[in-house]
């Protein structure tokens, strides 16, 4: 969760994502970062994250992010 | 033809209950279009004033469409405002605009009355049910020319200020003949539109659609971020033309969206706004065979677009796209720094000349006359042909190839940004003593280097509160001493090569 914490810190500066829990329909995050988080959670995960799971209720929130990572480690 | 409203009337004559405009909860047929434009022209009649300038402060949906033409309805021009953005931003547009009103809805209605300016406020679920007043929309349209405006889209200006690019009604009509002719879109197209209406794009899907009589789907802005949803709405709404950014494209191709949900209506693939990837492209072409793509060129000053190419043939990952050749009705020539005619293979800026040229930057004689200037090859009588501050070269099928910009001016996700504006917004904080503006494009980053007494949050908030979020910084840097170059000028250079070791 740290780790995933840091990686979203460096990728929009100034969110809580700790607190933050509809980073979608708040408009948080842009598809641009969407995008680029999903390649570097892959990279710094070692994890393959199919375009089915990427749906916004996978990505409202650092929890969510955090289960969908937990979920995609243990199927493989 | 002589205005806009022409296409719309017709279309509302042939096709009265078909659908004109959609988004993800609303639906409004030409019928409904016309009159509730009508209602609303009337109701901004009251101005008593014509060609001036009215500001739509309200969200990309269905009814914004609506607004813009009860606007021209009254005989003014209408200018899209970003409802998304900062007041503080919109404040210095309208110091440029003056408008004559605001027109806005009940959600942003709070916003509108916050902003800083003369004119009247209409609510457009106010107007748009006021009664027609036919002999007044009749009168208005008797004294109306096409070389009226129609509408401006300000982009963002190197000096801080705004510019805006004011487009008359001849501009479009030409603009969509050429775009029905070139692409074959008629009654039966289905649009699905990306760009937002305060960016230049949206006028190819605005336009062809009333003028064809077909429909244009809003596609909701959050589906970008999660391509399966993107396009399954778009198979639910049988989208079969789509003009978008290629960031947009991107995000399906870097995905591997198509696999998962092909789209097997789709005809036609436009794009525009910045430079095409080829890997990206490459990958929608082998998922769409038999679809046609294009590369479109041209800025706001030009309506929308000045050359066009077809893809036809295969491209190498690493080769660049061309961006074709001149548009019907549209000419482009190559200029040097001399003011001479590049020969073929030779580098010049790419210049237009025609009836897509803008009228010129709305209050703004001076940044106009920057860029809209005499033709040097024609010295024997007046005819402005338009800068673009591109350089081009033709390769040796004749067709352009882009190579960079003139100046600083710089483009992320199709958005045109001066790195200038942002460094005034930031620079007119009192504890700044400098700040530079530097684009890292090997990583796609807008960084900002400051100094000064102050801390990265207190920034970030005049940011926030000052700049669109496309304007945003990706990196603060804060340095002691600002690093200078042998002039005593910022180093910027230096910024851009190492601003992650300052």
């Amino acid at each position: 969760m740290d780790k995933l914490l840091e990686i979203l810190q460096d990728l929009k500066p100034g969110v809580d994502f700790a607190l933050e829990d509809d980073l979608i329909e708040d408009g948080i995050l842009s598809s641009l970062e969407i995008m680029t988080l999903v390649v570097e959670l892959c990279s710094e995960f070692g994890i393959e994250i199919s375009p089915l799971d990427i749906v916004p209720e996978n990505f409202k929130s650092a929890r969510a992010m955090h289960a969908l990572i937990t979920r995609l480690r243990d199927e493989d | 033809m002589k205005n806009i409203l022409e296409y719309l009337e017709a279309s509302a004559k042939y096709y009265p209950e078909k659908a004109a405009f959609t988004d993800e909860s609303t639906e409004i047929t030409y019928r409904l279009a016309v009159n509730k434009a009508m209602a609303i022209g009337s109701s901004l009649a009251s101005l008593g004033v014509r060609n001036a300038p009215v500001a739509v402060l309200m969200d990309n949906c269905a009814d914004s469409l609506v607004a813009y033409f009860g606007v021209v309805y009254s005989g003014n021009f209408y200018v899209v405002i970003d409802a998304k953005m900062p007041s503080d931003r919109i404040n210095v547009i309208f110091e440029t605009l003056r408008p004559v009103a605001v027109l806005t809805d009940r959600k942003h209605e709070e916003k509108a009355l916050g902003l800083k300016f003369g004119g009247r406020i209409f609510i457009y679920e106010d107007s748009s049910s006021c009664p027609i007043d036919y002999p007044k929309m009749n009168e208005i349209r008797m004294r109306a020319i096409d070389t009226d405006p129609l509408y401006a889209l300000f982009t963002s200006g190197s000096t801080g200020v705004p510019k805006g690019a004011v487009i008359c009604h001849r501009s479009v009509i030409a603009y969509a003949e050429w775009i029905q002719e070139t692409f074959g879109i008629d009654e039966s197209t289905q649009f699905g539109s990306q760009t937002p209406f305060y960016f230049s794009m949206s006028v190819l899907d605005i336009f062809s659609t009333i003028k064809a009589g077909c429909t244009l789907h809003i596609l909701p802005k959050k589906f970008f971020s999660f391509p399966v949803r993107l396009l399954q709405y778009m198979n639910e709404k049988h989208v079969d033309t789509i003009y978008w950014v290629p960031s947009a494209l991107s995000i399906i191709s870097n995905l591997k969206a198509l696999d998962y949900v092909p789209l097997p209506e789709l005809k036609r693939v436009l794009f525009a706004g910045e430079v095409m990837p080829t890997k990206q492209l490459n990958y929608w072409i082998s998922k769409l065979p038999g679809v046609l793509f294009a590369n479109l060129y041209g800025p706001t000053e030009i309506t929308d677009i000045c050359t066009y190419y077809v893809v036809d043939r295969k491209f190498a990952d690493d080769e660049a796209l061309p961006i074709g050749r001149a548009c019907s009705n549209c000419d482009v020539i190559v200029i040097k720094d001399d003011g001479t005619e590049a020969a073929p293979g030779e580098e010049g800026e790419l210049c237009v000349r025609g009836s897509f040229l803008a009228l010129g930057y709305y209050n703004n004689p001076e940044k106009t006359s920057q860029v809209f200037v005499q033709n040097p090859l024609n010295p024997h009588y007046p005819e402005l042909i338009y800068k673009t501050g591109d350089l081009v070269r033709y390769n040796e099928r004749g067709e352009l190839i882009y190579i960079t910009r003139t100046d600083f001016q710089i483009k992320r996700m199709g958005y045109r940004i001066e790195l200038g504006e942002i460094e005034t917004a930031v620079g007119s904080m009192d504890c700044i003593k400098a700040c530079a503006c530097v684009f890292d494009d090997q990583n796609d980053r807008i960084v900002l280097v400051y100094q000064g007494d102050v801390g990265d949050e207190a920034v970030r908030e005049v940011i926030k509160a000052k700049l669109p979020e496309y304007m945003h910084p990706n990196r603060l840097v804060q340095v002691d001493s600002m690093p200078l170059n042998s002039n005593g000028k910022i180093d910027r250079n230096r910024l851009k090569s190492s601003y992650h070791t300052l």
